[in-house]
């Protein structure tokens, strides 16, 4: 019999360490798929967060650096300028792109750096036991938001994408959500663009992920996506911004 | 080929020699008294296969140089205190990567913004790791034009071998000061090839550049693997010069550019008959053990720095009690000058 789904070669077989219903799992296995794809695994060089994703070196199968919290796009960086045939990625939540290292990723988005970034936006700091990240949303409860995020207190949910988007040196922003299957794939294809742009040397791309996390929403797998739809994609719209 | 002379500063010197050693690889940000490194480096660096970027903070340069690393390239940066202080992060999470980076740290006036002026007051902070973490750097002091040119080439050398970052500890007047130098007559080196480096995992297993050990006892069994390093760079790269030892009746202990101002104080002392030494320590982490071993009791040490007393710690380790040690210390842009240092040696001989 012919198998019609199986693991890809860029993703190891291993039990996940991911909450039940988290979308990180989903994140690494469209990224393995599209680099296996594009046939780019022997030249693929990825960048691990610090965050809940700080292991994703063990789930892929291709050469990884770790980064210092927010320091991904200086390490990836500094990778591409080495070895500019290969294809460089960092993959980082909102709290290491939107707040520690709003710095980094403003700079190296402005020079225009070859890279490609996959961009996990839960609204929270999930590692650390689910505080206010900079894309919070007013009125969300976290651990350090426990009357819900307030605008004269705490500011408003960063759209850093939006922001990116003004930079010269951009070359595509788009933003999805793993809302449902359908957006999962659509999700895949805006990814496999962000890759396919820096394997034609078009510049810097990021992808934004509007990515559940139930653990610390406070709600189940199927709610969880809901709020996606009904809440979260309404303060941070999805499609192509760039 | 006929060797070259040439009258360079203390930094051009430095990136001389960072070229000469095939540095292919240098991020920074500007900060006084290093500017020449970076304005050398930009000026110089511009064939293909050699990355110059200027950063966006010493946080992105250092971690540039992360990244370069990481990548197989001889990496550098460099910046002056404040700056060095930012790089700490950057230099613990090398540490803990085993990654061969040399950063250069030309210091001046603090703590804060302190001054630009030459100071020495960043000893601890290079020598004890500077950053989280138990872990050293290979920390070498040029007290020379000509030396700074030699030992950035050693620094690279170092790096490599033993997978390790290295600092090369200057001050505001080294780095300033013009001096001629003799260039090396070898050829610039290739960058030594690296199997645990990032290029992609054509042929073999996907190499992992990282510094996280989460599972237990991972940790202890990586953190006890650098210390077994550390133990043979401790054995084998201590380097100092030695001066007027036999017979010395009081030996100064000086690096850097305070010990040239104490070669000339010795100098002068010596003629007038007066039996007076000098330890340089080259390395000040491995600090140099062994010159400190004398047994004669009537011995004395002055240490001289440009601080108010932190290489003075790692003396009074090395002479452990056997012999009397005095300082003499200024700091804040203070220099201890040559007719302050043979006041206090007449005071203590």
């Amino acid at each position: 019999m012919e198998k019609i789904f199986t693991r890809p070669e860029s993703l190891y077989d291993l039990p996940t360490h991911y909450c039940p219903g988290c979308g990180h799992g989903i994140a690494h296995r469209l990224i393995a798929e599209v680099v296996d794809e594009l046939g780019i695994r022997e030249k693929t060089i990825g960048i691990a967060p610090v965050g809940c994703a700080v292991v994703a070196y063990d789930y892929w199968n291709f050469d990884c650096s770790e980064a210092a919290h927010g320091r991904a796009l200086a390490v990836a960086t500094g990778i591409k300028r080495v070895h500019p045939k290969n294809v460089v990625f960092t993959y980082q939540g909102d709290g290491d792109l939107a707040a520690i290292g709003t710095n980094e990723t403003i700079h190296a988005a402005n020079r225009g750096e070859n890279l490609t970034v996959v961009f996990i936006n839960n609204a929270v700091y999930g590692m650390t036991g689910g505080q206010m990240a900079p894309t919070t949303l007013l009125g969300q409860k976290t651990s350090t938001t426990v009357e819900g995020r307030q605008k004269e207190k705490h500011g408003y949910p960063l759209k850093i994408s939006e922001m990116l988007a003004l930079l010269p040196g951009v070359h595509y922003i788009e933003r999805v959500s793993f809302q449902s299957p359908g957006e999962v794939l659509k999700a895949k294809r805006a990814i496999k663009q962000a890759f396919r742009n820096q394997i034609n040397n078009l510049g810097f791309s990021l992808v934004e992920v509007l990515s559940p996390c139930p653990t610390y929403w406070g709600l189940s797998p199927k709610e969880s996506l809901d709020w996606i739809r009904d809440v979260m994609q309404k303060e941070f719209p999805l499609g192509k911004i760039k | 080929m006929k060797k070259r002379k040439i009258l360079i500063s203390g930094n051009e010197a430095i990136a001389e020699g960072a070229l000469a050693a095939g540095c292919s690889f240098y991020a920074g940000y500007p900060i006084t008294p290093q500017n020449e490194i970076i304005t050398y480096m930009a000026k110089h660096m511009v064939k293909p296969g050699s990355v110059f970027i200027q950063a966006e903070s010493e946080l992105a340069a250092i971690n540039m140089v992360y990244g370069g690393c990481a990548a197989g390239a001889r990496s550098m940066t460099s910046s002056s205190s404040p700056g060095a202080s930012l790089m700490q992060e950057g230099i613990s999470y090398i540490a803990g990567s085993r990654l061969p980076a040399v950063i250069v740290n030309i210091m001046r006036g603090g703590p804060g913004l302190g001054n630009i002026a030459p100071a020495q007051s960043d000893y601890f902070q290079a020598t004890r790791g500077g950053g989280h973490g138990d872990y050293r750097l290979i920390v070498l002091a040029p007290g020379s034009v000509q030396e700074a040119y030699d030992l950035t080439q050693t620094s690279f050398d170092l790096a490599d071998k033993y997978r390790i970052p290295v600092e090369i500890l200057g001050d505001g007047i080294l780095g300033q000061m013009m001096e001629p130098v003799q260039l090396s007559v070898k050829k610039i080196k290739p960058n030594p090839p690296k199997s645990w480096a990032l290029c992609g995992c054509k042929g073999r297993k996907p190499n992992i550049v990282k510094s996280f050990f989460l599972a237990e006892g991972a940790l202890e069994e990586f953190n006890l693997s650098l210390q077994k390093n550390y133990e043979i760079i401790r054995k084998k790269e201590a380097r100092y010069e030695g001066l007027f030892l036999p017979d010395a009746k009081v030996i100064l202990v000086a690096y850097g550019t305070m010990a040239r101002i104490a070669k000339s104080a010795i100098i002068q002392l010596r003629s007038a008959g007066k039996k007076i030494g000098l330890i340089r320590p080259i390395s000040l982490w491995p600090f140099p053990q062994g010159p400190f071993n004398a047994k004669n009791k009537k011995l004395k040490y002055l240490v001289v720095e440009m601080s108010y007393g932190q290489m003075l710690e790692d003396v009074r380790l090395a002479v452990c009690g056997r012999q009397k040690i005095e300082f003499l210390g200024r700091s804040g842009g203070g220099v201890p000058s040559e007719e302050e240092i043979i006041n206090k040696v007449e005071r203590i001989l």
